[in-house]
């Protein structure tokens, strides 16, 4: 069987796609990745449909084995490179899709910028879906690999064997992981649950994303929130990106692996052009909300996906990384057999 | 009955509400227009979630938008009967004993009723499946009759075993996994109500209906045994209204 086998984990990495949209009406959350337009462009990369599952980490990345004939691989979300063991270590830049062979070892350096990071390969893993996704939802134990972040020892199986020798691509343009300003929020459900006061106060701090920042959901730091109705209301629905305010007055925003319902009011919602951005924040970092309605986030939606597929369609070809003495061996091999034949 | 409204949630999902107590005529409007929205097969629709009082439409907004989805659905509840839809219900045997209630003895005290009261009364008859939320196949079911209404544990478990039955403010659920949990536990059902593996996963739906059946430890036993050697099938039945 041919596989990715796991090294060292690094930081809790989990396989995740688009995640399982459909379920939530028997209580199973989304997850899926937290920055799904970086998870696009590493599939893009890699020749892959955008959907298709990959590595997702944080802070430190795994180390991979490849235990296939050849593998192409590709490293998004963040600007730190990937780190290749091929008898000598050679250093890659992320956003280039590069192509490894069996008993190479790669691995990733520490990601500072971003809150995560995605490694994509070519064919994607041969692993059960579960809902129709191959997302990892520790809590349920389902989806990824056993229902588990990554542990060393682990071999990822891969649906291709080997892959095909052709030209390498990467993508120029990475300023999309430069954007900055305000998070865009619509308010409700139940913007009626908090006072005016509070409401303006939202608007105008700064909130600092705690260390309790997960797959599940980010608690901010910043100014507490006064609720005018309580903060209990007959549990309802939940959307990746629902901002719910407990009892202490301090925003939390949902995130992918989110529960589907929910019992804490809800002062507004990130808009989902909004959400990959999200995605890559981390601990420490600072943000501002700012007020938009349905209409212009429906408009920021599709203003967004217009630039993705400009960025899909801007792939480049890219200088193939020449692992010249795995090259040698090969045509060595190759060579001998073709005597054989020949005599 | 008051006229639901609609609320905003972000530009991926909309809110129709109905209401904002918990209440079965509220409950049964949601999951009836949950069932007809279904039915319309709207474009760009993504997911449809019933809760206790209101409906979630989660959609995706480069297909469709919350103004079209909010027209359509206004025109569905313009025409709104309030007839009673088909359901499916579940015999679910449930051990009130030992080990596997716990905090029995608490609420029965809290209700002034002995237990073989509190248990008679919990599984006099079918209860209604309100919502499935909070986990994989979990299901929020009511309403039990008003003297249950106590409220939640002080400080939540920080373990609840598989398969408790557990009640708090005239609901009772069931918890599908080991996790941490807030409401009193009564019983325990050896019937797996969430398996990623088995053909169908989760067993129930919201608008399921679920009778429970008292059984002694020694047949909780034996039934537990036969679940967990794949010989055994929850008994349901499809009523027609």
């Amino acid at each position: 069987m041919s596989s990715l086998k796991v090294i060292q984990a690094g930081f809790a990495p989990t396989l995740q796609d688009f995640g399982r949209p459909a379920f939530q009406n028997r209580g199973v959350p989304v997850s899926g990745a937290l920055d799904p337009v970086s998870l696009r462009i590493g599939n893009a990369l890699v020749g892959n449909d955008g959907g298709v599952a990959a590595v997702e980490f944080r802070l430190v990345g795994p180390t991979l084995e490849v235990l296939a004939e050849s593998v192409r691989v590709a490293l998004t979300g963040t600007r730190s490179e990937l780190i290749v063991e091929a008898g000598e270590r050679v250093v890659l830049p992320s956003y280039q899709s590069v192509t490894l062979r069996r008993g190479q070892r790669l691995s990733v350096a520490p990601v500072a910028d971003s809150g995560v990071a995605y490694l994509c390969v070519e064919g994607g893993f041969d692993l059960p879906r579960v809902f129709d996704s191959l997302s990892t939802y520790g809590r349920s134990r389902i989806g990824g690999f056993e229902g588990r972040a990554l542990q060393e020892g682990d071999e990822l199986p891969l649906r291709l064997a080997e892959v095909e020798a052709r030209g390498e691509l990467r993508l120029e343009d990475l300023s999309y992981l430069e954007e900055r300003g305000p998070m865009r929020v619509v308010f409700g459900p139940q913007r009626d649950y908090f006072t005016d006061e509070s409401a303006a106060a939202f608007l105008t701090s700064e909130y600092t994303i705690s260390r309790e920042a997960d797959r599940m959901g980010m608690r901010l730091e910043g100014p507490a929130l006064e609720h005018a109705r309580g903060y209990n209301i007959t549990s309802d629905g939940i959307v990746t990106g629902a901002i719910q305010v407990p009892g202490n007055g301090l925003p939390i925003i949902l995130l992918a692996d989110h529960q589907t319902t929910g019992g804490y009011p809800k002062i507004g919602t990130v808009i989902s052009a909004d959400i990959p951005r999200l995605g890559r924040m981390k601990p420490g970092d600072t943000l501002l909300f700012e007020e938009i309605d349905v209409a212009g986030a429906e408009e920021a939606r599709r203003a967004q996906e217009k630039e993705v597929l400009k960025l899909l369609g801007a792939l480049s070809p890219a200088a193939a990384w020449l692992d010249e003495a795995a090259l040698y061996r090969e045509n060595l091999i190759s060579g001998v057999v073709q005597d054989g034949e020949i005599g | 009955m008051s006229e639901p409204v609609f609320l905003p949630a972000g530009d991926t999902a909309l809110v129709v509400q109905f209401g904002e107590a918990v209440d079965a005529a509220v409950n049964r409007r949601v999951r009836h227009l949950a069932l007809k929205l279904r039915e319309s097969e709207q474009k760009g629709i993504v997911d449809i979630v019933p809760t206790i009082r209101s409906l979630m439409v989660h959609y995706d907004p480069l297909v469709t938008g919350a103004a079209t989805l909010e027209a359509a659905i206004s025109e569905m509840l313009h025409h709104e009967d309030a007839g009673e839809d088909a359901y499916r219900l579940w015999s679910i045997p449930v051990c009130y004993e030992g080990d596997c209630a716990p905090d029995l003895d608490n609420v029965a005290r809290e209700m002034e009723l002995d237990t073989a009261e509190v248990v008679r009364r919990h599984a006099a008859e079918p209860l209604e499946i309100f919502m499935m939320g909070f986990l994989p196949g979990f299901p929020y079911l009511g309403l039990l009759p008003e003297e249950f209404d106590i409220p939640r544990l002080f400080e939540p478990r920080v373990k609840v075993p598989a398969r408790s039955i557990s009640i708090a403010v005239r609901q009772t659920t069931i918890y599908t996994v080991e996790c941490p949990g807030g409401w009193h536990l009564i019983g325990r059902t050896p019937v797996e109500f969430f398996d990623p593996f088995r053909a169908q996963p989760i067993l129930v739906a919201a608008g399921d209906r679920i009778r429970f059946e008292p059984v002694a430890a020694g047949e909780y036993q034996s039934l537990r045994k036969a679940v967990e050697a794949g010989d055994y099938e929850a008994v349901s039945e499809e009523v027609a209204p």
